[in-house]
């Protein structure tokens, strides 16, 4: 069936919803407002405002309070409506939801699903785009994905409602209105492996969430050039399934990660180390890295660009590679 | 010291008993006698002397090394957790601050898993991964040993709002100090457990210390129950000295809460005696302001109340000492015999070992 990617999320949400009393969603404008990307549009008619309850901003108590629900005993699915609004609630997220688990020795753990939006080139400018999924996959006790598909957008939520532990998911804001054909009985899909999305010879580009159009894009732009790239999509900022991305840069002996993060200390760092530590030998050129701008995100369309990876800066960065 | 039940669509009004006082910042001596009898009243003492010992036995463990970490003990504040325990249900949920061994040794956790804990031992409630500040226990429903300040407030709400959801009758009871109420997550709290309407006892523990920083000096208004009010929720203050003032305040909020009608706040205004941990020089407090919450110890408060009432011999109280001595020997035995965590077991716990 057609679909967009906004509507394979709300699926998902109707369909946790419907098949597990404990689950509700909670955040910001998710309610009568229809959620602030339109996610939830509709819901809260369907579910009630009980189990699609409308927050007040605060980001820290609501999150906190799913934290806590999550321990009474039920599957809260909270929202927060940017990855930059997340920082008012990072207390919550870092020092109780991803600590709880070994603080206690392994008595209370914390099923809780946090979504939020990431990422820019929406033109919403420096408080509003950044990509710091980076900084939450180096927290040990949180799981952190990112859907970059339908088949994901549609399946990452049960799958991340059924773990025991918290699980943080990234939508990238400029995928809501991807479309494209989803299978009708498309359902739950593993939150732990990375994803080979189009196989190849030459090199391994490494993207996820929002830049993994672009790499695929690129990857046909260099295959004109005769350069056969493979693509894969992490799906899984932590844990790593570093055995996928490691297994085809060493067949390929190149490899590029495209990360929307800044350069410095960012996930696109983590996976070139790994990379390196695992599969030196069989690299024949340093991995490269294409990542945002060192710079906060800057409003004006063409800045905005200029600050982005794109799909111009990926065939540049594997030029250079010498694939 | 009634909390009035609010109509559901306009905020409360101040309780008449708890009219802004002159002075919020000093102790607060209820004129009530409150009625207690022979066996309940041993029941109190026995609690207070016990954590008090255990306590004392802490500061001598901690010279010697067997304790490390950062240390905050109960001493002087202990009438607190031991009043309102007396109001929950085993059912009920208990959210803690990093000074939280009272309320651990009240709420029913063993004393020598208590003191494993301290000892890094696997017996201890977190398995040694907690420490002093982080004392957890699934039986009795206590929920930490939260270090963060004000930290605890939204996790409380959510044990609250999961009891709402499923249709259950308990009581999520939330400590915090004063200083938590500085704190943007103590408002942002207030506000949605009045805006919800969960069902959270809210007891702030004031001691009039922020470690090192007094109420009066870290906000504008010092009188607590005041600020609770503003959000739309009964509170009150109660003499925190006093453990039958503090047990009666308890019950009769726990009543308000478990009966669904909304949150309340209690300002349970106390003292600690001892330094706020093991590193302090107490250069912002005088020794006289000390001395002059010493005159009302909880233990002696209620000692003095129960032997005017001819309600105990100097025998019970000497039994009393022993029986806590015993304990207390148990416990820092067990924990000496305790286990340490296989280092090859460091990361476990990190996640969940049952996956589903």
């Amino acid at each position: 069936m057609k679909t967009t990617y906004r509507e394979a999320l709300r699926e998902a949400l109707r369909d946790a919803l419907s098949r597990d009393e404990r689950v509700f969603l909670m955040g910001e404008d998710v309610g009568r407002y229809g959620g602030c990307f339109a996610v939830s549009l509709g819901l809260v008619e369907e579910f009630g405002p009980e189990r699609v309850r409308d927050a007040p901003l605060s980001e820290s108590a609501f999150v906190g309070a799913g934290i806590g629900a999550a321990l009474g005993g039920m599957r809260p699915i909270v929202e927060i409506m940017t990855v930059n609004f997340s920082l008012l609630a990072l207390d919550q997220i870092v020092n109780n939801a991803a600590t709880l688990q070994h603080m206690s020795g392994g008595q209370f753990n914390v099923p809780l699903v946090i979504r939020m939006t990431t990422g820019a080139g929406r033109q919403l400018a420096a408080q509003h785009s950044h990509s710091l999924e980076g900084w939450y996959a180096h927290i040990p006790g949180i799981c952190v994905v990112a859907p970059a598909t339908l088949e994901d957008a549609r399946g990452m939520l049960w799958t991340a409602l059924c773990d025991p532990d918290p699980v943080l998911i990234f939508e990238h804001g400029s995928l809501y209105n991807l479309d494209g054909n989803l299978a009708d009985d498309a359902g739950p899909v593993d939150i732990e492996r990375a994803a080979v999305r189009r196989s190849g010879t030459d090199l391994t580009v490494v993207a996820y969430g929002g830049t993994l159009g672009k790499a695929l894009e690129a990857a046909e732009l260099l295959a004109a050039d005769g350069i056969d790239a493979e693509v894969i999509d992490l799906r899984t900022l932590r844990p790593l399934d570093t055995a996928t991305i490691v297994n085809s840069a060493v067949r390929t002996h190149r490899a590029i990660v495209v990360d929307e993060g800044w350069r410095s200390g960012s996930l696109s760092a983590e996976v070139s180390a790994r990379i390196t530590e695992e599969g030196f030998y069989d690299l024949d050129a340093p991995v490269a890295r294409v990542c945002s701008a060192e710079v906060p995100m800057p409003y004006a369309r063409h800045l905005e660009e200029a600050a982005l990876p794109q799909v111009t800066d990926i065939v540049a960065g594997v030029k250079q590679l010498g694939a | 010291m009634t909390p009035r039940r609010r109509p559901a669509t306009t905020a409360p009004p101040i309780p008449a008993a708890r009219a802004p006082s002159a002075n919020s910042s000093g102790p607060l001596a209820s004129d009530a006698v409150l009625p207690v009898d022979r066996d309940h009243g041993l029941h109190l003492l026995h609690q207070l002397v016990r954590i008090r010992r255990f306590e004392e036995r802490c500061v001598e463990l901690y010279s010697a090394s067997k304790i490390r970490g950062f240390l905050h003990l109960y001493i002087g504040e202990e009438a607190v957790a031991v009043g309102v325990m007396e109001a929950l249900t085993p059912d009920d949920a208990v959210v803690a601050t990093y000074r939280e061994h009272g309320h651990a040794l009240a709420r029913g956790i063993e004393s020598s898993a208590v003191m494993a804990e301290m000892f890094g031992k696997v017996e201890g409630t977190s398995r040694g991964r907690g420490g002093s500040m982080h004392l957890f226990d699934r039986r009795t429903r206590f929920y930490g040993g939260n270090a963060i300040v004000g930290g605890g407030l939204p996790l409380a709400a959510g044990l609250a709002l999961a009891d709402l959801l499923q249709h259950r009758r308990q009581v999520t009871t939330c400590f915090f100090g004063e200083g938590a109420v500085a704190e943007g997550e103590f408002h942002e709290t207030m506000n949605l457990a009045a805006l919800w309407r969960l069902p959270v006892l809210f007891c702030c523990e004031n001691n009039l210390y922020a470690m090192g920083t007094a109420l009066e000096r870290s906000e504008a208004v010092t009188d607590l129950a005041l600020r609770a009010v503003g959000y739309g929720m009964a509170a009150w203050p109660v003499d925190g000295m006093d453990v039958l003032a503090v047990e009666d305040a308890a019950r009769r909020a726990a009543l308000e809460v478990r009966a669904g009608r909304g949150p309340v706040f209690l300002e349970l205004r106390t003292y600690r005696f001892r330094a706020h941990s093991m590193y302090d020089p107490e250069r912002y407090r005088s020794k006289d302001e000390v001395a002059a919450w010493r005159e009302r110890d909880p233990i002696t408060l209620l000692t003095t109340r129960l032997t005017g009432a001819a309600l105990l011999t100097d025998d019970d109280v000497a039994a009393i000492e022993r029986d806590v001595t015993a304990e207390v020997d148990a416990a820092v035995a067990a924990a000496e015999a305790g286990t340490l965590e296989p280092v090859e077991d460091l990361t476990r716990f990190v996640t969940s070992e049952v996956r589903r």
